[in-house]
């Protein structure tokens, strides 16, 4: 994947001058117009409270963003985006944010049922006290609540938005934010470091394992909005954490772009478990509408025998664009990718992971199963590279794709790098299919053709769902039988 | 139990069956013989709802009702089962869990509660037992690297923890060793019953010493050309299947 080339004379040459003020007086406004330039930027760093750092952090990131290009080598097709025909802020029409949850909309509540939210969350949300999720419930661009904050810290652990870590705990924010994904990194990062209004923080103290999994549901709310999350993690030595991330998205016509960051860092002996349950609006069955995903998340292994594991299960979004990866700096440190990714429809997925061996006797482990359906394409995406340094660097990669019906692809593409000699890479990698007879088979045996199609699909991703926390497990188990619904028959 | 009525179907415009006409009482153990690529795969497929088959004309009725208007799971949770001749491997599903869910399926089908986990449990391991089948084996993919033996065995645990009324069994013979066959007809022999009816399909007699039918049927060119006791399949042991063949011909 090649890296974005930029010059200090590009930037320069952006009149950086050319911004008026306008609209930027209104603060109160609970959305910025469409489009971005530096007053854009400026709103958002104002409406977000930011210090000035950050402002000028976020817009030293737009104006490189300006000299980058849109990626294209991803196997992804897609109408141009007008990056100036979005809008860049939008808050829930609530000022404050609620101090109990009878003050929530209950609107908000009716759609995190509908969204299939577990009762054991929705109790959470209800005020019930004596759940062990904490969720961090993001709607549009502000948090509306966050919960379990005391608990998390009496343990010492910080887990709030990152706008409130940018307020109060900026020596935090200024250590870590950008080292794991640089502004420059991509097109997509550049534009996040730019205008990103959310997103969570968490800092995990040394030798602290999180009291409980810490997880958040991101939605996408308003009409044509963009969504720029930003999350940053931070376990620190000898430290654990766990942490899920779910995303639902209501039906909608328009493609939604959204362009999240998250960066993790785990320090000497500490380990990070991220998951992701990903089910944004897919689009219709014609492949209009539905959401482009663009995301960069990156994790550094920074510390000696640290590990970061990466858990996804993305069922939604019309285009995928997502390569959680791991940076094994530190010596015996382990990175682990765990993928499920289902297409259907004219969905197009391009996924994968990086696994940069830099330290001595680091290990990576990346397993991945693709499944595609109807019209969809699937791609699997991954470098394994071996830095000169990574005396004993080992990764087994096996990357398996299942496609259901013959007018779907799937796609399987693996580079691998390796500059010293004692690295051992292994990759295995298979495409089936299920076919007419498996699945008559099935059905002679009295299951409906949906019913099989979910049993056989179950046995090609257990390995994965096998490494989400159990609850979440059952949930994607459900929520990749739903998204390949009419797939069969 | 089962009647089917001048029966033709063709499969990408090749004829396969003729005109076929059969039936099967309650209780009644048939057996179908006949020599390769008359049809007897083609017509267990036919009965229980194979897409690729078109079915030109005819009628199959099983206690009165169209099995050809219904859909393969439907005929399963109205009591068709079919001993495949080649059982299809399912990578990555546990036995166990694929029994659990086939039988869930059809009890739901049917208006009836799912069986509880214990229950279920205890039922299979009986099945397993009976059927000689390691207990262990119930926890690998269905069928994936089991040996032709095993899996036609499994097929009869299937088979008995399903409790259809209409069981077809195809060529569950072949591949099978004396000692593998005994085991198998025994697992059939124990769930024979009067309200149960069984078609046998066979090649060779040898299986019919140890399942014995009721009546015979012989099949050539996709239609039966004779039916009658069991002696019948002596006789075709004895004189082979040329008569049928010229004569349909
Ligand atoms: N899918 C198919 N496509 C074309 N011809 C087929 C197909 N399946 C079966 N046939 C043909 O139909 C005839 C009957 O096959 P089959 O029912 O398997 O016979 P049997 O089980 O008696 O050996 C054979 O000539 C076979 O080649
Ligand atoms: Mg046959």
């Amino acid at each position: 994947m090649p890296a974005v080339q930029e010059t200090v004379e590009q930037v320069r040459s952006i009149d950086v001058d050319q911004y008026k003020y306008g609209f930027i007086t209104d603060i109160e406004m609970d959305k910025a117009p469409k489009g971005l330039n530096e007053d854009i930027v400026r709103f958002i760093s104002a409406k977000k409270g930011d210090p000035a750092w950050m402002t000028e952090w976020r817009l030293d990131a737009y104006r490189r963003w300006l000299t980058m290009q849109e990626p294209t080598w991803a196997r992804v097709e897609y109408p141009k985006i007008d990056f100036n025909d979005l809008y860049y802020y939008a808050a829930p029409k609530k000022k404050e944010g609620p101090k109990s949850l009878d003050e929530i909309d209950p609107a908000i509540l009716e759609t995190y049922k509908k969204l299939g939210i577990p009762l054991r969350e929705q109790e959470m949300l209800a005020g019930v006290q004596n759940t062990r999720v904490a969720v961090d419930a993001v709607f549009d661009s502000v948090s509306v609540v966050t919960t379990f904050k005391d608990e998390l810290k009496k343990a010492g652990v910080i887990f709030c938005s990152i706008s409130e870590a940018i307020r109060e705990h900026p020596e935090l924010v200024r250590q870590y934010l950008g080292t794991v994904v640089p502004v420059t990194d991509n097109f997509y990062a550049t534009l996040n470091s730019a205008v990103f209004t959310d997103g969570s923080f968490v800092y995990v103290p040394p030798g602290v394992r999180c009291p409980m999994e810490l997880s958040t549901y991101f939605r996408i709310n308003e009409k044509d909005t963009g969504q720029f999350e930003r999350t940053l993690i931070i376990a620190d030595k000898g430290s654990y954490v766990s942490y899920l991330e779910g995303c639902t998205a209501p039906q909608r016509d328009e493609n939604q772009l959204h362009a999240a960051v998250v960066e993790l860092i785990a320090l000497d002996d500490a380990e990070i478990k991220y998951s992701t349950v990903q089910n944004w609006y897919p689009g219709d069955a014609q492949g209009k509408g539905g959401v482009y995903n663009f995301v960069t998340k990156r994790g550094d292994c920074r510390g000696a025998n640290s590990k970061i594991s990466w858990t996804q299960v993305e069922t939604g979004s019309a285009i995928t664009w997502k390569y959680p990866s791991c940076i094994l700096r530190g010596d015996n440190s382990r990175g682990e990718f765990y993928s499920i990714a289902v297409s259907n429809g004219y969905q197009q997925v391009d996924s994968g992971t990086k696994m940069i061996h830099l330290g001595k006797n680091t290990s990576s482990r990346i397993i991945s199963k693709g499944i595609s359906a109807g019209r969809s394409q699937n791609t699997y995406r991954g470098l394994v590279s071996a830095h000169r340094k990574a005396t004993g660097a080992r990764n087994f990669t096996n990357c398996d794709s299942l496609l259901i019906g013959d007018q779907c692809g799937a796609h399987t593409v693996p580079y691998i790098e390796s500059k010293n000699a004692s690295a051992i890479f292994e990759h295995e990698a298979t495409t089936s299919k299920i076919s007419e007879d498996q699945l008559f088979y099935c059905l002679q045996r009295g299951l409906s053709a949906e019913e099989a199609t979910a049993l056989i699909v179950n046995g090609f991703v257990k390995d994965v769902l096998q490494q989400l926390p159990m609850e979440f497990a059952v949930e994607a188990q459900k929520l990749i039988s739903i998204s390949l619904e009419g797939s069969v028959g | 139990m089962l009647e089917i009525r001048n029966l033709h179907v063709q499969i990408e415009d090749k004829k396969i069956l003729n005109g076929l006409n059969l039936t099967v009482h309650d209780g009644e153990v048939a057996a179908i013989m006949g020599p390769n690529g008359s049809g007897k795969s083609t017509l267990s497929y036919v009965i229980a709802g194979k897409d690729d088959y078109e079915v030109l004309d005819g009628e199959i009725l099983l206690n009165g009702e169209n099995l050809l208007d219904m859909e393969p799971d439907a005929r399963a949770a109205a009591g068709v089962f079919l001993a495949f001749q080649y059982p299809l491997e399912i990578p990555g599903v546990a036995t166990m869990t694929f029994l659990k869910a086939a039988l869930n399926a059809q009890r739901k089908a049917r208006g009836d509660d799912e069986l509880s986990t214990p229950d279920f449990m205890k039922r299979v391991r009986a099945g397993a037992e009976r059927l000689h089948i390691p207990q262990d084996m119930l926890k690998r993919a269905l069928n994936v690297g089991f040996s032709g033996g095993e899996k036609k065995r499994m097929e009869i645990l299937q088979m008995a923890l399903l409790e259809p009324t209409f069981c077809i069994l195809d060529e569950t013979d072949s591949g099978l060793d004396i000692d593998a066959l005994k085991i198998a007809a025994d697992g059939v022999n124990a769930l024979r019953d009067p309200k149960r009816s069984f078609l046998v399909i066979t090649h060779y007699q040898r299986l019919l010493n140890y399942i014995v039918p009721d009546t015979v049927h012989v099949m050539s060119s996709g239609q039966v050309v004779k039916s009658g006791g069991k002696e019948l399949a002596l006789e075709l042991e004895a004189n082979g299947y040329a008569d049928y063949r010229s004569q349909a011909a």
